[in-house]
């Protein structure tokens, strides 16, 4: 597996290899030697049912388990062009963190103003100049289509927003840093069918700029916003490939009664 | 009950009024009525007490003059009834006190909180509470023994009582106070905002000073106007350390009286019930009573303004 024909036939990169990497909570085994790739301004979709640890492993990719005592990473993730495994312990998790972005799944502002929520980032990598942090603002809210309804009410407090604009206000501030990996944990198990749909329509605007990895529980929303699909089980990656593929013609009995509702 | 059970019994359920059930709920309800009123009832008692008593106090005393007069000695023959000396000295001693516990109970809380390893914080938490529970008298002592000679070394011309020595002492014995209810305050702000900060690539302390504080704002402002109340009605510390002399001073290297310094020293004396000296600690007390109120009020209003909703 070095590079793979994508929908339109043009080749297209790896942004990042995943060697078989498994991860460990004290004793437990949540990953299963996984290998996997995430192509270049693709939406990969993780799916599988509660507990098959498709979140543990989003959140290797931003080193979020360094957060806990007892967390052990196997294997490597390689991060493209640097060729580097942001797993090795001598990489700072916080580097990584720079440059994979992540939104969760409650909106989970900061009990600041709606600016100074999408300016945090850029804040906490010293950024001072107003001019640099107004053009950012705006621009990653303009990325959210959050800006038409917030740009009269910036400086008022983030919680003052619906549910659905306040996860397109944490998808513009982890725009705000123009991270290379956006990582989706369910990012839309919280809110509304209408909500849904505007965040979903968002992740297929923004695969032009960067690389998704989406965990989801919804399979529909896997094969609407997804280009290649990762079907996970037992903490091992049963099947992955083009979504479409994934889903009209799974080559695993176990993919396709997950998909077809037989299971799970 | 289903439909299948109550056709077994073989009788309709009754659907009446049960008079039994009714009264144990009422009586109940009534208990615990009584019991909250019992706290607003005292409360209101006290208060209640005092303005009687300070009442007749300013049928003696002009309200100008107790708020402006600049002496404070009600037993001398040449009374004057100016309260602003204790106040100074309540004031001075409180300052010295929130600039020690503040600041250290702050970063206290800020460590056990977002730094500590576990183990740290399960054994270092409980010997912090202890340091609110040592009696105040032996902080009195420790402030006028300990500290204050301690100070003299530092500053040869600081008198053996000082607002000073037993502000700071009052300051570490605040301390728990602030950093215990701060520390709950902010390990409440849900774990899921600090990972949204760390996902940005904040640093833990990055993400304690600008997420997790603002997001803890009222229940520290809580522990702050805690810690001003304590110290402003903190007895026994300034009673024994800071001197008894009435002095309407700013400066802290001076002894001073503070109002309940006062109040400990004219109730251990036998004053006739109903004669003015008697009748000042009853004013004394309601300026303290008032004086904690207006911050207490300060603190509800910065606590409503900056709630914040998870």
């Amino acid at each position: 597996m070095q590079e793979s024909i994508d929908l339109k036939g043009t080749l297209n990169q790896y942004k990042s290899e995943v060697r078989d990497l498994s991860f460990y909570y004290g004793d437990f085994n949540a990953l299963k030697g996984i290998n996997m790739v995430l192509h270049e301004k693709k939406v990969t979709a993780l799916i599988g049912p509660s507990g098959c640890g498709k979140s543990t492993f989003l959140r290797c990719f931003n080193r979020m388990h360094d957060l806990y005592p007892g967390n052990r990473y196997v294997g490597d993730i390689i991060l493209h062009p640097d060729n580097v495994n942001i797993l090795a312990s001598d990489v700072d998790p916080i580097e990584v963190r720079m440059r994979v972005s992540m939104v969760f799944q409650k909106p989970n502002p900061f009990p600041k103003s709606i600016y100074e929520n999408v300016a945090y980032g850029l804040r906490v990598r010293g950024v001072r100049q107003r001019a640099i942090l107004d053009e950012k603002v705006e621009e990653a809210l303009r990325d959210a289509a959050l800006w038409d309804e917030v740009k009269d009410r910036l400086n008022q407090l983030a919680f003052n927003l619906s549910g659905g604009q306040q996860q397109r206000l944490c998808i513009a501030r982890a725009l705000a840093t123009d991270p290379e990996i956006l990582l989706f944990d369910e990012p839309t198990s919280a809110l509304d069918p209408i909500a849904t749909a505007s965040i979903e329509e968002l992740i297929t605007d923004l695969k032009d700029k960067v690389t998704i990895l989406i965990v989801t529980h919804n399979m529909q929303q896997a094969a609407r916003v997804s280009d290649f699909t990762a079907y996970m089980y037992l903490g091992e990656l049963i099947e992955f490939g083009v979504t479409d593929t994934i889903f009209v013609k799974p080559k695993n009995k176990q993919t396709e009664d997950y998909i077809t509702g037989r299971f799970g | 009950m289903t439909a299948k059970s109550l056709a077994k019994s073989g009788r309709p359920r009754r659907l009446g009024y049960s008079y039994r059930r009714n009264l144990k709920e009422r009586f109940i309800e009534a208990v615990l009525f009584l019991m909250a009123f019992a706290s607003v009832a005292i409360t209101l008692a006290i208060v209640a007490m005092l303005v009687k008593e300070s009442y007749a106090f300013f049928q003696h005393v002009s309200i100008w003059d107790f708020l402006t007069d600049t002496q404070w000695t009600p037993l001398f023959d040449d009374a004057h009834y100016g309260i602003l000396p204790l106040v100074s000295g309540t004031l001075v001693s409180s300052t010295v006190a929130l600039l020690v516990a503040i600041p250290l109970g702050t970063i206290i809380a800020i460590y056990l909180s977002e730094f500590a390893p576990f183990a740290v914080r399960e054994i270092a938490k409980p010997f912090l509470e202890l340091l609110g529970g040592v009696p105040t008298i032996v902080y009195g002592y420790f402030a006028l023994l300990f500290v204050t000679p301690l100070l003299q070394r530092i500053f040869p011309e600081l008198p053996g009582f000082s607002l000073l020595s037993a502000g700071l002492v009052m300051g570490i014995m605040i301390i728990p106070y602030v950093s215990s209810l701060s520390e709950d305050a902010m390990r409440a702000v849900p774990m899921s905002m600090r990972e949204g900060s760390y996902a940005m690539g904040a640093t833990r302390f990055q993400t304690a000073i600008r997420v997790v504080m603002p997001a803890a704002y009222s229940g520290i402002a809580a522990a702050y106007i805690l810690g001003i109340s304590r110290a402003v009605g903190e007895t026994m510390v300034v009673a024994v350390a800071a001197g008894m002399q009435p002095n309407l001073t700013w400066n802290p290297m001076e002894p001073a009286a503070t109002i309940t310094a006062y109040i400990v020293q004219v109730s251990l004396g036998d004053l006739p019930h109903g004669s003015i000296g008697y009748q000042t600690i009853f004013a004394a007390g309601l300026t303290l009573l008032l004086m904690t109120l207006i911050f207490n009020i300060i603190g509800h209003i910065l606590r409503k303004r900056y709630r914040e909703i998870y």
